[in-house]
């Protein structure tokens, strides 16, 4: 286990909310919680291995007033818990936080039943639902407050049990539901989300020492996507390429997709998990590779894209 | 111990929910049984024993986690004078506040439920958090018996114990039936009782027709030493004459001479 995951940041900021919030609780499926336990250990409650009590529990504190942040792994709460997210969360309108651990192909060698690789998709379907997926530990922080200061459910996306979470140098502030222009660029349109901007930014340096001009976006906030941004982009840079730690089918490639084709100008290519289960076995740097994930395959999709007519 | 006017006076509200209910399974399909075999129940926990403030919005919590009985739910809410008794009949129609399941469009409603099995884990949630506010609010959810089929009941049975939830309730209307058949047929569910004993908790077997049993359990459930189950053993569509305790009863509509014998009988009762 990394050093992140011994004194991960959502929890120093779910802690550092809760002294000045009585409300905030955290409820967990079978997780500790570090520090906000032992400053509130009436505040936090493990209800053991029940996804969908889980989140029905949360549903209730909050329910009651309270602003519940749920631990959980983001395979289980998102498809075990689904519909207790849509129906007892979003339909009944409760403040909700979910914080999914273990996303993408984080879980490696523990197999496909501990890939997260649909939850974006799913979500991405529940009406009023937020879904935001932090690039390093410090958009975690800003997440968990931003998620605290809306009023409805949120998913936050949160990798750190494998990959690389350390502070991205040069990130500027983030609002929720609005890309974040990490480089200008006019040739073509890098879109990345959470583990996927690292990668983004070293495809677009390699990119930029054979003079290629790409726009690099971290879209940060999956729903509501900025929908500008990416308007703006296949307009100016015509063609976009997007990079998820999550299945091609329904993530952020989806989103933008869906977007291109109703306004009817520009190009879209997607890279993400493929269409299969990832049944290989190796650890998650490999699995990345596997999956065309790594910033070789990412630079050659984006160079396939620039070739393409 | 209740007296015996306010159980008389009980009594006759149940069957007004009863006739109410009437009123909308003669206009239309709809699940009768569910709510004819809880009206009893409901009226003890809307006339006696929930606390209202004087504003009239409800100081303890409900959660009909049994949603498709929420003609007898809407019907408490004419009883409260919260909706029009015409507007039963109405339900499901264009531009009814009233649907087939509870939603947060119909007055009185505290939770939209209709998928089985969700709303025993929000009253744990609800009543974990009223803990923590020290409050003297009592969560009450009511469970079908064919409910229990669901897992996540089990998961929330589970835990309720676990956080010493004294003010959590929850009731189950053991009407025997459910959608294609009897429980007893399509998955047995009983012995309930011991179900709920072997998850710790505290558990009174009721006759859920039985008024004064009624009011009894939920006053003995609502001295604080649960979390306490009521298992409630019921008839299914109770008051309907030819229907009651078939499996027709789940979902039907009565026609006009069933909804005539059933609402003399519900007079005859009086």
């Amino acid at each position: 286990m990394s050093s992140y995951m011994s004194a991960p940041p959502h929890l120093a900021a779910i802690t550092e909310l809760a002294h000045g919030n009585p409300d905030v609780v955290i409820v967990s499926q079978d997780f500790g919680a570090g520090p906000f336990s032992d400053a509130f250990p009436g505040r936090h409650f493990d209800v053991g291995i029940s996804e969908q009590n889980l989140v029905g529990v949360a549903a209730g504190l909050a329910h009651a007033g309270k602003l519940p942040f749920v631990l959980s792994m983001a395979p289980f709460v998102s498809m075990r818990g689904f519909e207790q997210i849509r129906d007892d969360c979003a339909y009944n309108r409760n403040n909700v936080k979910i914080i999914a651990l273990f996303t993408g192909l984080e879980a490696g060698p523990w197999g496909a039943t501990h890939h997260a690789m649909e939850d974006i998709a799913l979500l991405r379907t529940i009406p009023g639902m937020t879904i935001i997926v932090p690039a390093d530990s410090n958009e975690v922080g800003w997440a968990v407050k931003a998620a605290a200061a809306m009023d409805g459910p949120v998913y936050i996306r949160l990798a750190g049990f494998a990959a690389d979470m350390s502070p991205i140098e040069g990130s500027p502030p983030l609002r929720a539901g609005e890309a974040a222009l990490l480089r200008e660029g006019s040739q073509l349109t890098l879109i990345a989300t959470g583990t996927a901007v690292r990668t983004a930014l070293a495809v677009h340096d390699a990119l930029a020492r054979d003079g290629i001009d790409a726009r690099l976006l971290n879209m940060h906030t999956i729903k509501p996507i900025d929908r500008a941004a990416v308007v703006r982009a296949a307009r100016e840079t015509g063609k976009l390429l997007t990079i998820e730690e999550h299945s091609i089918i329904g993530g952020l490639g989806s989103a933008v997709a869906e977007i291109v084709a109703e306004v009817g100008v520009g190009r879209v290519r997607r890279v993400g998990i493929p269409d299969r289960f990832c049944t290989e076995i190796g650890p998650y740097r490999e699995l990345l590779a596997l999956c065309g994930l790594d910033a070789a395959s990412v630079e050659a999709s984006a160079r396939e894209l620039i070739r393409a007519g | 111990m209740t007296d015996e006017t306010e159980i008389r006076e009980l009594q006759q509200r149940a069957l007004s929910l009863r006739r109410h209910i009437v009123s909308i399974a003669s206009a239309q399909r709809s699940h009768l049984g569910g709510s004819m075999s809880s009206a009893d129940l409901m009226a003890a926990l809307f006339f006696r024993f929930l606390r209202f403030d004087s504003n009239g919005r409800m100081h303890d919590h409900f959660l009909l986690s049994k949603g498709h009985a929420v003609h007898v739910y809407h019907a408490c809410m004419v009883e409260l004078e919260q909706i029009a008794a015409s507007e039963l009949p109405l339900s499901g129609t264009s531009g009814s506040r009233l649907g087939g399941h509870p939603t947060l469009r119909a007055p009185g409603v505290e939770f939209a439920t209709g998928s089985l099995g969700h709303a025993l884990s929000v009253g744990v949630g609800i009543a974990l958090a009223e803990a923590l506010n020290q409050s003297d609010r009592r969560t009450v959810v009511l469970l079908g018996d064919g409910e229990l089929q669901e897992g996540s009941v089990w998961e929330a049975a589970f835990c309720a114990p676990h956080f010493g939830l004294r003010n959590l309730i929850a009731i189950v209307d053991a009407n025997e039936f459910q959608a294609s058949g009897s429980t007893a047929e399509i998955m047995a569910v009983e012995p309930i009782a011991e179900k709920w004993l072997a998850f710790r908790w505290q558990v009174i077997e009721i006759d859920g027709h039985d008024m004064r049993a009624v009011a009894d359990a939920l006053d003995e459930a609502g001295r604080g030493s649960g979390p306490v189950a009521i298992v409630a053993h019921t008839v299914k569509g109770k008051g309907t004459p030819g229907v009651e305790g078939t499996g027709r009863a789940h979902y039907t509509r009565l026609t006009a001479e069933e909804a005539e014998e059933t609402l003399a009988a519900l007079s005859a009762a009086r």
